[in-house]
């Protein structure tokens, strides 16, 4: 497998790359292409917008990829041509499922992150304890129109009462496919094997009605790989089979055999790709892909029980409705115009930002010409990537309803089943995805979005995908994960540098730690961390650290070992150095003046040489 | 030559236009192939299952869900009323008998003895759909729908609120660039489609509400204003089903954008006619714009032939549709292939073109739409 060629159709633009394998063996990109996707009038044909993406590869390539017929050329050819051709897409707004569980925490929340792990939207999460009556879930059931629906509870050979309940709301609301009105809607049962018979009876007839192993067999593990791999089929299917255009783009998609490479939903994509990332380096990762219509989130974190069984745990959620075009009118709804305009160094008039954001929304494929157009659009994407966070913070948590002899520190930490896994001191690297982090302008300006939305903790390093070519390199490590991690190492990852942020609170300006930088050709620098305040030290990135960094902390600062507990670390750099953030965490304000607030952010910017050119305007 | 470009909004005087009508869920067709249809006639009907009750039998009397049926005094297909007796105990001798009455008229459905629960069903209720458009049917889509063809004006706005609607066209403005204001609603607007410019306030929106026209096209609108007239802020831009008694569409954006002159020649060229309007608006995939259809009379002249899309040429119209040059016309003078930087320094493609009032600018491709004609 010598060249490759890669789209991902979003709900925005379609991307393709070129990727060729040299003569030294090493995968490499090589060019990138981008065009409209098109999934609305006149093309109503997703291959349209593939063709177009694939033409500008072309341009900027001098290789053909396109037959005369305008089909994708799959062929062995030293001078034309693809070996393989594979695709994502989370056009056609994706997969929409309701979840149904017995307990809302417990196999409501394990369908949920099953259905989220598949790739889907989660649209509803019924469960016997959700305090809606009957009718109100039933009616919701036929409201939403799901394209799927997964149903579980209890644990294998337990009582069978509830979730023959469910079964019975799900019948009685005779759910109807989105697209279609002549077959009937899947329905995946992933609960009480002993239930099985009385699902049957229920929804047999009126769904098509899948049966997999339980997600929860019992109630201290969570077995979500069946459920994940039926939605996937399912999806492939039923779904991306009605969407304009797809079953010839999955015709296209194959290699030289011919053998058809399914293509994955964009976040499943993105997931694997996570994951191997993770995997290979033994470290904890949170990505975050934000789209024009969806901002997903991606977590490896140490499971619950790391100290004995080496497991980590992955995580994904997508918040449906937050995105930088379609979804950007509910990330101002959600989070209102004063969270917004926080983050902006002047004023805008309310009316005037709310027609501007809707506009785009209305538009959704243009881009900001201006700098106050850029500096506004970026702060809308801090709150996006912010409230997305916030939600998958509460789902990527330990399981619930365990029961767990408790250590005496945990008793004392009020730990208990049910937390949070995500752990910003643990936090090994943040890696950001998407237009408005991969195409920002300056990559300081990208860092300083990642880490005002995340606040990472302690330790944390910054990348971002260059040109968001994720999902393809998570499609492709499905067939052959040596270019799929070439391409990633060398190409598609840019390091932005490492943020070094302690937990603290003071007054402005006072010190908070001195930290002092020993540097591999020998050089140290001290600095002062004073409360409030950002710095940059320029470091840049290397395969193996290239810097020692001690942090003292002069008071309570924590900057991982504890409050007031020194810190020496083995660090490497990246575009923006090392980034000393001292503005505080748990929590961190941004100063409630407005002409300080102003003062501040600027400060900060230019600490970051985020917006050099607005600065001297 | 740009492989690249963006899908503009149709605006059309001869075109034909067809109509899907239908069903929810599978019912009988009340046309043929080849009839006429008006715009009110019903082309189709079925009905909707009706609302479902669910009564926890078990929990009322306290029994385990095997010995419901002990109690129940009716069977899975029987019709009851409201408040009829459909369950009784015997009671401990003659006392502390307990009684469940039907909380709504309707069909039991099913009696679950794992469960112990007993589904109500209401009855069933009529959905009924109208051709939407004068014309006729093209196609029966046999228990499903029809489709319904006309040929007459099409234009499409960027957004709209409310569902379909009918009336004439009533332009009440001089020119495009002239904005819709209260004091040029009168009672001569009842049941028409009222046309203003480049804007339509809040205040102009009510008093064609007031008036009792069926709906509002202008440019442009304030978002601000759309949430005091929704009561909501609109997050996610599904509409269509707001029942506000009037149909809004906005054809050029959201601020004070003045109407493409094509656009406002042409309904200005159709004022008298009878419009149907809707203003449902999905932007997300499977991408519904709201419309305005105003059929031909019979025997009008023939459709003309337009290229279904456009490409970026030289010489190509173009609206830009963000700042700084937001709303403005031009032509296209060049397509570099190369990227450029612009003030926010991203570096894209690029276009340049000449605005009608004679600047040549710089503009990213993907901030520019064709004006189809």
């Amino acid at each position: 497998m010598k060249t490759i060629l890669a789209t991902d159709c979003g709900s925005t633009t379609t991307k393709a790359i070129y990727i060729q394998q040299q003569p030294d063996g090493v995968y490499r990109l090589v060019v990138r292409g981008e065009a409209p996707t098109t999934v609305e009038k006149p093309a109503e044909d997703v291959t349209r917008g593939v063709i177009n993406a694939v033409s500008e590869v072309e341009e900027l390539s001098g290789r053909k990829f396109i037959a005369a017929d305008n089909t994708i050329m799959v062929k062995k050819d030293a001078k034309e041509g693809c070996d393989i051709y594979l695709s994502t897409s989370s056009a056609g707004g994706g997969l929409q499922m309701m979840v149904a569980g017995v307990v809302k925490q417990m196999t409501g929340e394990s369908a949920q992150r099953a259905a989220l792990g598949a790739g889907a939207i989660v649209m509803d999460v019924l469960a016997t304890n959700d305090r809606r009556p009957n009718h109100v879930k039933i009616e919701a059931i036929r409201r939403l129109r799901p394209d799927i629906i997964l149903l579980s509870g209890g644990i294998d050979g337990g009582t069978i009462k509830h979730v023959a309940a469910l079964a019975e709301i799900i019948g009685a609301a005779d759910p109807k496919p989105r697209f279609g009105l002549g077959y009937n809607l899947p329905v995946i049962y992933a609960g009480n094997v002993a239930a099985r018979e009385t699902v049957e009876k229920e929804l047999g007839k009126k769904t098509a009605l899948q049966m997999v192993d339980n997600i929860r067999p019992v109630l201290e593990r969570e077995n979500l790989g069946p459920a994940r791999h039926a939605i996937h089929d399912l999806f492939m299917e039923h779904v991306m089979a009605q969407a304009p255009g797809y079953s010839k783009l999955m015709a296209w998609a194959r290699d030289t055999t011919g053998e058809n490479i399914p293509i994955m939903p964009t976040p499943g994509a993105v997931g694997e790709i996570i994951q191997t990332i993770a995997r290979r380096e033994g470290i904890t990762v949170i990505g975050v892909d934000i789209g024009g219509a969806t901002t997903d989130v991606f977590s490896v974190f140490k499971g619950e029980k790391y100290e004995e069984t080496h497991e980590t745990v992955f995580n994904r959620t997508v918040s449906a409705n937050l995105g930088m075009s379609y979804s950007i009118s509910n990330v101002m709804a959600e989070t209102g115009f004063d969270n917004v305009m926080r983050w902006v160094p002047f004023h805008i008039d309310e009316k005037e930002l709310r027609n501007r954001i809707r506009n785009k929304m209305i538009r959704p494929t243009t881009i900001p010409q201006d700098l106050q157009d850029l500096i506004v659009e970026q702060a809308i994407a801090r709150e996006a990537l912010r409230l997305a966070f916030i939600q998958h913070k509460s789902l990527a948590v330990g399981l619930k309803g365990i029961q767990r002899m408790r250590t005496i520190s945990e008793t004392f930490s009020q730990s208990g089943s049910g937390e949070t896994l995500v752990d910003m001191l643990d936090l090994d690297i943040l890696v950001g995805s998407g237009g408005v982090l991969s195409h920002a302008p300056r990559r300081s300006q990208a860092a300083m979005m990642l880490i005002d939305a995340f606040l990472p903790e302690g330790f944390t390093a910054l990348a971002v995908d260059s040109i968001f070519m994720m999902p393809q390199l998570g499609v492709l490590s499905k067939v052959n994960e040596k270019a799929a991690t070439d391409v990633f190492v060398r190409d598609c990852l840019i390091h932005l540098g490492t943020c070094v942020s302690p937990v603290v609170q003071a007054k402005p300006d006072e010190k908070v730690a001195e930290i002092e930088l020993a540097f591999d050709d020998g050089r140290t620098e001290t600095f002062e961390m004073k409360f409030g305040t950002l710095a940059c030290i320029p470091l840049p990135w290397a395969e193996e650290p290239n810097a020692t960094l001690r942090a003292n902390p002069q008071g309570k600062a924590d900057f991982g070992a504890g409050p007031g507990k020194p810190v020496e670390r083995k660090i490497t750099g990246g575009l923006s150095g090392v980034i000393l953030d001292a503005r505080g965490r748990q929590p961190f304000q941004l100063p409630a003046d407005d002409a300080l607030r102003v003062k501040k952010l600027q400060e900060w910017q230019k600490a970051l040489d985020c917006y050099p050119a607005y600065e001297t305007k | 030559m740009g492989h690249a470009y963006t899908p503009g909004l149709k605006v059309t005087d001869n075109t034909t236009i067809v109509k899907e009508r239908k069903l929810p869920l599978k019912g009988e067709i009340l046309v043929k192939k080849g009839s006429r249809v008006a715009a009110l006639d019903i082309v189709a009907r079925t009905f909707l299952p009706g609302n479902v009750e669910s009564i926890n039998v078990a929990n009322k009397f306290s029994l385990p869900a095997s010995d419901v049926e002990d109690v129940l005094l009716v069977k899975v297909g029987d019709k009851v009323e409201k408040d009829q007796i459909i369950a009784k105990n015997r009671g401990l001798f003659g006392l502390f008998k307990n009684e469940l009455h039907a909380p709504v008229a309707g069909t039991v459905e099913t009696i679950s003895n794992v469960t112990g629960q007993l589904l109500l069903r209401e009855p069933p209720h009529p959905v009924q759909i109208n051709a939407y458009i004068d014309g006729i049917v093209k196609e029966v889509i046999p228990e499903e729908g029809v489709l319904v063809e006309t040929r007459g004006v099409f234009i499409q706005g960027i957004f709209g609120v409310g569902g379909e609607a009918h009336g004439e066209v009533h332009v009440v403005v001089d020119s495009a660039d002239k904005s819709l204001t209260p004091e040029a609603i009168g009672p001569e607007c009842k049941g028409k489609i009222v046309v203003g410019g480049d804007f339509v306030s809040n205040a102009a929106l009510a008093k064609a509400l007031k008036v009792g026209a069926v709906g509002v096209v202008a440019g442009g609108f304030d978002d601000s204003d759309l949430k005091d007239f929704l009561g909501y802020d609109l997050g996610v831009a599904i509409t269509g089903h707001e029942d506000k008694g009037i149909t809004l569409i906005i054809t050029e954006g959201f601020g004070k954008i003045r109407m493409a002159q094509g656009t406002f020649d042409l309904l200005k060229s159709v004022e008298g006619q009878v419009a149907h309007i809707n203003g449902a608006t999905q932007i997300r995939a499977g991408v519904i714009r709201p419309e305005i259809i105003v059929p031909h009379a019979e025997g009008g002249a023939p459709e003309k032939k337009t290229d279904e899309e456009g490409e970026l040429v030289k010489g190509t119209p173009v609206r830009c549709i963000r700042e700084p040059y937001f709303g403005l016309l031009g032509k296209v003078t060049a397509l570099p292939v190369e990227l450029t930087e612009l003030e926010s320094e991203t570096k894209v493609r690029i276009l340049k073109a000449k605005l009608e009032d004679g600047r040549e600018v710089t503009v990213p491709r993907a901030n520019v739409e064709l004006i189809e004609s």
